[in-house]
Formats: C-alpha cells, structure tokens, sequence
C-alpha cells in the first residue's frame, strides 16, 4: 500500500488540489489569506486559482504569501509582489487602468443609457384612456381568461 | 464496415440538408407548391440518416471497435458499458455528431408539429433549419469526423478521461445541447419571417412554445454542469466564472430576455424587430459558445482539446449564420414599426426593463470572458478577468432583477396607477419587511449581501402568492379558481419561485459556507461549529479500471452520528493519471464535503472539510424553471371568441 | 435609417477579433521584467557548490539565460541549438554569455543529463527550490532571457528554443544590444 500511496504522490496532476494544513496566528490573517490565493491565478494551470491547484508553481505561491502575511507585509505588497513577476495576468481582478476602463464602466453605461431611453421612449408614446369597464375587459383579455379549445394558429 | 455504413449515412444527411436548404426556399420566394413540400419529408430523412450515424458509433463503442479512430482515442475495454455509451460525446467529434443528431430532431419536431403554419412560412423555416444543419454536418465530415479508420486498429483504447467517467456525463451534454441546438428554432422562426418580410406578431406566438422547452433545458443543462462541476472536481466550488461555462451562461440570458420579450411583442405586437434580433443573438451566443469551447482562443479547465483549424472553421461558419442574418435584419427590420401604447408604469414596460437589465448581465459576461482575447488582439498585453469581476458587476445587477420579478407581474398591462400598484405592494411588503428583521435578528455577523438576497428571493416568493390569490379572487370557489387559470400562469409563478429560489441558494451558500484544511490523525476527532469529524484511516481498493485510496470519516451532529463518508483518491492505469473522487453527505439544508488530499507524515492526511448550506437550491432552483419552461410551452393557446374580437377593435389597442 | 445595421457591425468587428485571437495563444504570460533591471540574485554554481553568483556576473557582457531542468522532455530538445549557439558565438567572437539556470532540480540528476547531452554553459546557477525562478517570473521550463550589458532584461522566451527564433529574434537583439 505504501507502494501505491507513493504513485498517488508522483502522479498527483493538476485536477488533484494540494490542501495546505497551515496554521494561522488569528482568523484575520487568515481570511486574508483566503482572500489573496482565491483572487490571484495560477500562471500554470488552465484557469485556476491558487487556492484550487496543485501544481508546483501554486504551492511556492501560497506558500510565499503565507510567509509575507506572517512577515507582516500588507495586501497591497504581496499584490505589486506578484505583478512584479507576473504581471496583470496573475490578477483575477483586474486593475483599473485606461485600458480597463471599457470593462469596469461599459456594463454600467450600458444600463444608464436603456434606463434612459425607456424614459424617452414611455414619454414620446401617448395613451388613449380608456374607461373603467374597459380597462377591466383589456385587463381580463391580457390575463388570458379560461382556456378555450386547442391552440390559436 | 458497421461504421462504414454510418458515415454514408451521415455523407447522404449532407446531401439532403443541401436541399433542404436550397429547394424549400426558392420554392417558398418563387411560389412554387411542390417545391415548398420537399421540406418536410428532406427535414425526416435527414432524421433517420443522422440516427443511424449516431447509432453505429454508438455500437462501435459498446463491442470495442478499436479500429475506429475515435474509439480507439476515448474508450477502453476495462470501461463500463454505459460510459461507453456516454463516451460518444465525451470528446469534440462525437460531441459534434450529438449536435447534429439534436438539431436534427429539433428539424424533424418542427416539420412534424407546424400543421398551423402556413407552407410558405414551414418552408423558410425548415429552409434555415437546413442551412444550419449543412453547416455542422460539414464541419462534422471535414474536420472532425468521428468515423474515421485507425490503420493499424489499436490493441486498446486510451480510455476515457476520468474526470468524465461519471454520471454527469451521461446526463449534462445531451441536455444541455438540446437547449443550445434548440434555440436555432426561435432564430429559425425569426429568419424566416424577415426573409418573408412579415414581421407580425403571429411570428411570435409561434416561436414561444418551442424557445420555451429550449431555454427549459438550457437551464436544467446549466443546472447539471455546475452539480457535476462540484462534486467531481474536488474543489468544492459549484460555478467558476470560466470561459467554458460563461458561454453557456450568455445564450442562457438572451434566450430568458426573449421568452420574456416574446411575451410583449405576442400580446402587444411591441418590439418587433427588437424581439427579432434576440432571437438571431440567442442563436448566435449558441454558436459563439461553441467557437470558444472548441478553438482554444481562451484557455479553460472544461474545453474541449483546442485546434486552430477547426477554430478558424467554425468562425467562417458563425460569420456566415450570423452575418447574413443580421444582413437581412438591417435590409427588413427597419421597415417596421412597433408603437407601444403605454405609460411607463405598466408591465409592458416592466418587460422592458426587464431586457434592459438581462441585456446588461450578458454584457458584463461578454466583455468579462472575451476581454483578455480584445486586449491581446490589440497588443495590449495579458490581463485576466475572473470571478471578482464577474461577482462584483453581477451581484448587484441579478437583486435589481430580482426586485423588479416581483413588482413586474403584479403591475398591469398598458398602464397601471400608482396608488392602486402600492395597495396590491403592500401585503408582500410587509412580509419582507417581517422577514428581514428576523433574519437580521437570527443572524448576528450579518453580511448586507445576504440580507438584501434573502429579502429579494423571500419578496419574489410573497409577490407570487399575492398574485395567484389576487386572480383567483374572482372565481366563485378557491378550487374552481385554482383550475381556471392557464398553464402559463402558473409555470411564470413556478419559474419565478425557482429564480427566488436560486438566489436564495447562492445567497446563503456564499455568505454561510465554510472550509477547513487539516491534517486529520485516525481516531482523534475535530470539531468544527455543530459537528464532529472522526477519520478512520485508509484502506486500498480495486474496482474495474481503477485503484484507490479509500478513507472513512465518522461524521456526528450534536452527538449524534449521522454519516459515514469515503472519500477516495484514484489513480487510473491506462491514462496514468490521479483523480480526488470527493464524498458527500447531501441535504436540502446542507452538504457536508469531505476531500481526501495527501498524506502528512506517519497515518495524517490532509483533508479540505466543507459544509454548504443550502447549496441544493441553487440547482433545485434550475430544476423548478425547467419544469416551468415545458409546463408553460404545454398551455393550450385560446381562441378570442368572435365577439371580443370585435370589441377589441373598438379599442385603440394598436397594431402597426 | 443606419441604427439597423449596428447590430452587423458591432458583429463584423467581433469576428475581427476572434479571427486575430486564432493567432494568439492564450497561455503565454508577457514577462512584466522586459526593459526593468534584472532581479538581484545569489545562487551557488552548480558544479563548485561553495562559489557563489549574483547579479555583478551579468554585467559588462550580453547574456543568454537559459532555464532548465533535467526532469524536462523539451528541454533536451532545445538542448542540440544551444550548444550549436555557444559553437558559433565562440567561433565569431561575440561576447554573447550563455548561463544556465537549473530549476527546482536534483544536484547529482542535473550533473549526469549534462554528461549525457553536453554542456554549453559558461555557468551554471542552481536554484532548487525555485525562489530565484519565481523572482524572474518564470513559470515553466524552458524558458530563456537575454540580459543586455547594464543589467536590464530585454527580452524573454516562453517554451523552446528553435532555428527560427535563435537566427529571426535572438542573434539580431544580441548584435543591437552590443552595437549601443
């Protein structure tokens, strides 16, 4: 059996995670740790985060960052830390630099401007009143009273 | 020679989609009767030639036909027999052939069960149809045919991936292309009324049922991939924002921002052409979808193995349907006119709204998976864009549609009073408002995420039953009331119910969930908030192709022992490759996640230890709205009796 | 009546991109060393364990840094182009210096592969544990940088070495770098 454990170790690919058991000096500490090896990716894998690889390359990055967060270094260095090596590719957030800026701000222009033509819209189309019986029987026909025999054509 | 048989089969599937697309349509143009009727009985034979493709594979699997390329590359005699089966489309060829053999039962349903349409419309919609299917059926025979020979045939195979090897993949491609391959339907239908210039709204009432079964299976489709993403990958997370499932996810909100458009312009004969162009962008993510899985231009734990020629081909194909479609839309769309007779408080515009929002969610997912492919494009380096993203922009966006779920079906068509809206809001209110406090009172780490999801998801379920006991209101007996209303209604209250549902789910789950790594010793027990861990050590074991590491964990709840887990780590002989087969304890309040990791020294392990709560709902949630979508396409349409018809024309209910 | 056509446009341009998007290969991290000094190191030699190396050997002379490891199949195949390469710098007398840096490898494996495959590195730094490689960004082996005469990174390989890009990219930096 130690035989076979030995081969799970050798062959342990990428789809098998290595848990780190590290332990923490506060809960805060950790949580930022979490933080940091979820947000930042693994620049080996097929689109992983740090947290859920097992490859080598991850395990000296988590391992790195626990050791900074021990030292004492903040978020913000153990960031620029890896940007220095890698680059914006490691941030699974991106930056907001000026050519980010069409991905954090399109989506919400996006949603301003359909608001707004709405508004425009609703305001250039005028409605007729109608009365209440009327408005009761266009409600009712909406509403899509009992069925009647098969479908419509 | 079986196999044989079966890619002639397919060879005679491309010959008749060629006519299938050319005949009907000039027969449809030019008015010519019986060339219009070769779409039908094209559209069946098609049926039949593309099954019995799809069968021989099939059979080549099952008796280990190891001559055959594809089997030879996916299979193995030590594989059980139904993922033999599954391994069909368990790689890109045979996934393709599952395409194809899905869009043509797509084809042969709408030949079959378009009595109500007129020929000329049959014709161009199976025409589309065709042009559809001949584009795949090519990109099947000349660039990933799966019925090529191995010369000489293979001792064995290489065996399937293991990560496949599963229950899940029986279950989640098949389902999930019929939603994709379903919805060419919707953008079959649209295409063909602006090829016949007859942008009315009949176009849409015929489309609704058929986009409603297809965007009921994409959403069970989505539902099952992230199950299976979570139990089988180990990791315990349950949707990754990866490129592979985005592209699932963007056709899955163009066609939920159609069903719902579908609705206006069916009603109302409003949004026409924006109804039309939907449709021709459902269709398109669906394509687009199947560009990024297969090209390899963005890199992905779930895609399929990346070939740039097969890229290239199906970007000439995707240019193709869409261009030419959104080509005809800009030459016909703009010749109609759609006025909306309504003020701006009513559920016209509500749905509106509604689009808007579903527009700007699939924009965020657009921008985010192919953000990094524009930037590297243009030589502006490599950035990545992930989950921090994805939920940040999406989180706030998904409660936006939540609070206008449950406000939009309570607020009336055409135009609606204010005072009259706040009285039929005030019962649901207060529900909420009671619901919020006690959860903030039940729950003192409060995150604000989780109070505004509960109190969305809780406002959603109050308004459904608000509006169900507001319509039977009328009737003279509860029951009575109950049996009277249409189908419809009540597959928009389940549909909604499992949207509030989901949210719920993802709610809890994300705010309550908790992971721990240890080292566990055998017999010395951790605990963790209200239960208690004992591991009981591992013990080798071997099954038909694979051997493994099996562990035992004691779980207890308050004393009280509940479960016994195995979590195993495999190896497999034949890919050589290791693989962490989690175990859960599965409850609808909870599931208790136990993965094995590597062993520490002496008889500890590492070992991830999760508990997710409420995490089932989030797919139940799924679940609910694909019943939701087959239930409201089975709704027997009614007939406007002769005299409402009359009466309505007196009404300046107006039709442009 | 152009607000129709929008919608194909918007279309035409993506595909655009998706088309360049072919040509790319989504997996290769642009270094963010490039133009930047070079990280300061301290490795011993492979060979002589008690020499030290740091940073002050890459100054005066164009350098080549090649990355590798024993445990690695692609490596023996650029393997044949270096040695040609360090042949033909010595036989023109460049001052091209060829490094080595042997990552996250066993000391006795690493000494037996070059015996097998031969050696055309002036030095060869031992970084076993891959902290020297993680401050250079590396993140899979081979890779190799060309290092200009002051110390700044100019240039950076992901993956092997071929004909193509020794002849096409590298001896043409090498030979304007020396020129400045």
């Amino acid at each position: 059996m130690k035989y076979f454990v030995l081969i799970l170790l050798l062959l342990a690919a990428d789809y098998s995670p290595a848990f780190d058991t590290r332990e923490f000096e506060n809960d805060a500490d950790r949580d930022r740790y979490q933080k940091l090896i979820t947000e930042l990716r693994c620049p080996v894998c097929q689109n992983q985060n740090l947290a859920d690889s097992g490859s080598g390359l991850a395990i000296d990055l988590r391992q790195q960052i626990f050791q900074q967060i021990e030292s004492g270094k903040s978020d913000h260095d153990i960031v620029d830390f890896m940007l220095q090596r890698y680059g914006d590719f490691i941030l699974y957030r991106p930056r907001l630099t000026s050519g980010t800026l069409a991905l954090w701000f399109g989506p919400v222009l996006v949603l301003v401007t359909g608001f707004i033509i709405l508004i425009v819209i609703s305001r250039r189309n005028s409605t007729v009143t109608l009365s209440e019986s009327e408005e009761q029987f266009l409600q009712d026909i909406m509403n899509e009273p009992p069925a009647g025999r098969g479908r419509d054509s | 020679m079986i196999i044989e048989i079966g890619h002639f089969a397919v060879v005679l599937a491309l010959v008749i989609c060629i006519l299938q697309t050319i005949i009907p349509m000039i027969g449809a143009i030019q008015g010519r009767e019986n060339w219009m009727a070769v779409a039908r009985p094209a559209a069946q034979v098609q049926f039949v030639m593309i099954s019995l493709g799809f069968i021989t594979l099939m059979h080549a699997f099952l008796v280990n036909d190891f001559s055959v390329a594809y089997v030879a590359h996916n299979s193995n005699s030590a594989l059980l027999w139904y993922y033999r089966l599954a391994a069909v489309w368990g790689a890109h060829e045979g996934s393709l052939l599952l395409w194809c053999l899905i869009l043509s039962g797509w084809t042969i349903c709408v030949s079959c069960f378009s009595k109500s349409l007129t020929l000329d419309f049959t014709a161009r919609v199976l025409s589309v149809m065709g042009f559809i299917s001949t584009g795949f059926l090519c990109l099947l025979l000349f660039t990933s045919n799966p019925f090529e020979r191995l010369i000489p045939a293979a001792m064995d195979g290489r065996d399937l991936n293991p990560l496949l090897q599963d229950i899940g993949l029986i279950m989640h491609p098949p389902i999930l292309y019929m939603g994709y391959v379903g919805f060419s339907v919707a953008f079959s239908f649209a295409v063909a009324a602006l090829s016949a210039n007859k942008l009315d709204s009949s176009w849409a009432r015929w489309s609704r049922p058929w986009t409603l079964i297809a965007w009921g299976f994409l959403t069970l489709g989505i539902a099952l991939g992230s199950w299976w993403a979570y139990y089988e990958l180990g990791w315990g997370g349950w949707w990754f924002w990866d490129p592979v499932e985005n592209a699932s996810f963007m056709p899955w909100l163009a066609g939920t921002a159609l069903i719902h458009s579908l609705i206006v312009t069916d009603k109302r004969g409003a949004f026409k052409s924006w109804t039309v162009l939907l449709a021709i962008a459902a269709f398109s993510l669906s394509l687009l979808g199947t560009f990024l899985v297969r090209s390899g231009v963005l890199t992905s734990v779930h895609s399929f193995a990346a070939d740039p020629v097969r890229g290239v081909a199906i970007l000439i194909f995707i240019s193709l349907v869409a261009g030419i479609s959104l080509l005809l839309y800009g030459m016909r769309a703009g010749q109609v006119r759609s006025y909306l007779q309504a003020s701006f408080l009513s559920r016209d515009y509500a749905l509106l709204a509604n689009n808007i929002i579903i527009l700007v969610a699939a924009s965020v997912v657009f921008l985010g998976t192919l953000y990094p492919l524009f930037l590297d494009a243009l030589n502006l380096g490599k950035v990545s864009v992930g989950p921090p993203y994805f939920n940040t922009m999406l989180v706030p966006l998904f409660l936006l549609l939540g609070v206008l779920t449950a406000i939009g079906p309570l607020l009336r068509w055409r135009h609606d009073h204010l005072q009259e809206l706040v009285t039929r809001l005030r019962l649901p209110y207060q529900l909420i408002t009671c619901g919020v406090i006690l959860s903030v009172i039940i729950m003192l780490d409060i995150s604000l995420w989780l109070v505004f999801g509960l109190s969305v998801a809780g406002w959603i379920v109050c308004s459904s039953i608000c509006l169900l006991m507001d319509r039977v209101k009328h009737s003279s007996t509860l029951l009575a009331g109950l049996f009277t209303q249409p189908l419809s209604f009540y597959a928009m209250l389940l549909a909604h119910t499992g949207f509030a549902l989901s949210i719920t789910g993802v709610t809890l789950v994300t705010a309550l969930d908790l992971e721990n790594d240890l080292g566990m010793t055998p017999n010395v027990s951790k605990q963790i908030g209200d239960y208690e861990y004992i591991f009981r050590g591992v013990e080798e074991i071997q099954a038909q192709n694979y051997r493994a590491l099996r562990g035992t964990f004691d779980v207890m709840h308050n004393g009280r022992h509940i479960t016994r887990l195995h979590p195993e780590k495999r190896h497999y002989p034949v890919q050589n490759s290791v693989m962490t087969e989690a175990a859960i304890d599965a409850g609808l309040s909870r599931d208790i996640y136990i993965s094995l990791g590597d062993p520490l020294e002496g008889d500890t392990w590492s070992v991830r230890i999760y508990y997710k709560p409420f995490i089932r709902f989030v797919w139940l949630g799924g679940v609910l709205m694909f019943l939701a979508g087959i239930i409201a396409a089975c709704d027997r349409r009614y007939k406007l009796r002769q005299d409402n018809r009359a009466r309505l024309k007196q009404l300046h209910v107006q039709e442009a | 009546m152009i607000r129709v056509y929008v919608p194909l446009a918007a279309f035409i341009i993506i595909v655009i991109f998706f088309a360049a998007g072919l040509t790319r290969d989504p997996k290769i991290i642009p270094s963010p060393l490039i133009d930047k000094p070079a990280p300061a190191f301290v490795l011993p030699e492979l060979f002589q364990q008690e020499k030290l190396f740091s940073n002050n050997s890459l100054s005066g002379k164009v350098t080549l840094i090649n990355v590798w490891a024993s445990w690695c199949g692609t490596c023996v195949k650029e393997h044949s182009l270096l040695l040609d390469l360090v042949q033909d710098v010595e036989a023109a007398g460049s001052g091209l210096q060829v490094i080595g840096l042997n990552y996250k490898d066993d000391r006795a494996a690493a000494i037996k592969w070059l015996e097998r495959l031969g050696n055309p590195y002036t030095t060869i730094l031992f970084d076993p544990d891959g902290s020297c490689g993680l401050d250079w960004g590396v993140y899979g082996v081979p890779e190799t940088f060309v290092i200009d005469q002051y110390g700044i990174v100019r240039y950076k390989l992901t993956g092997p070495l071929t004909q193509a890009i020794i002849s096409g990219e590298i001896l043409p930096l090498v030979q304007r770098l020396q020129e400045s």
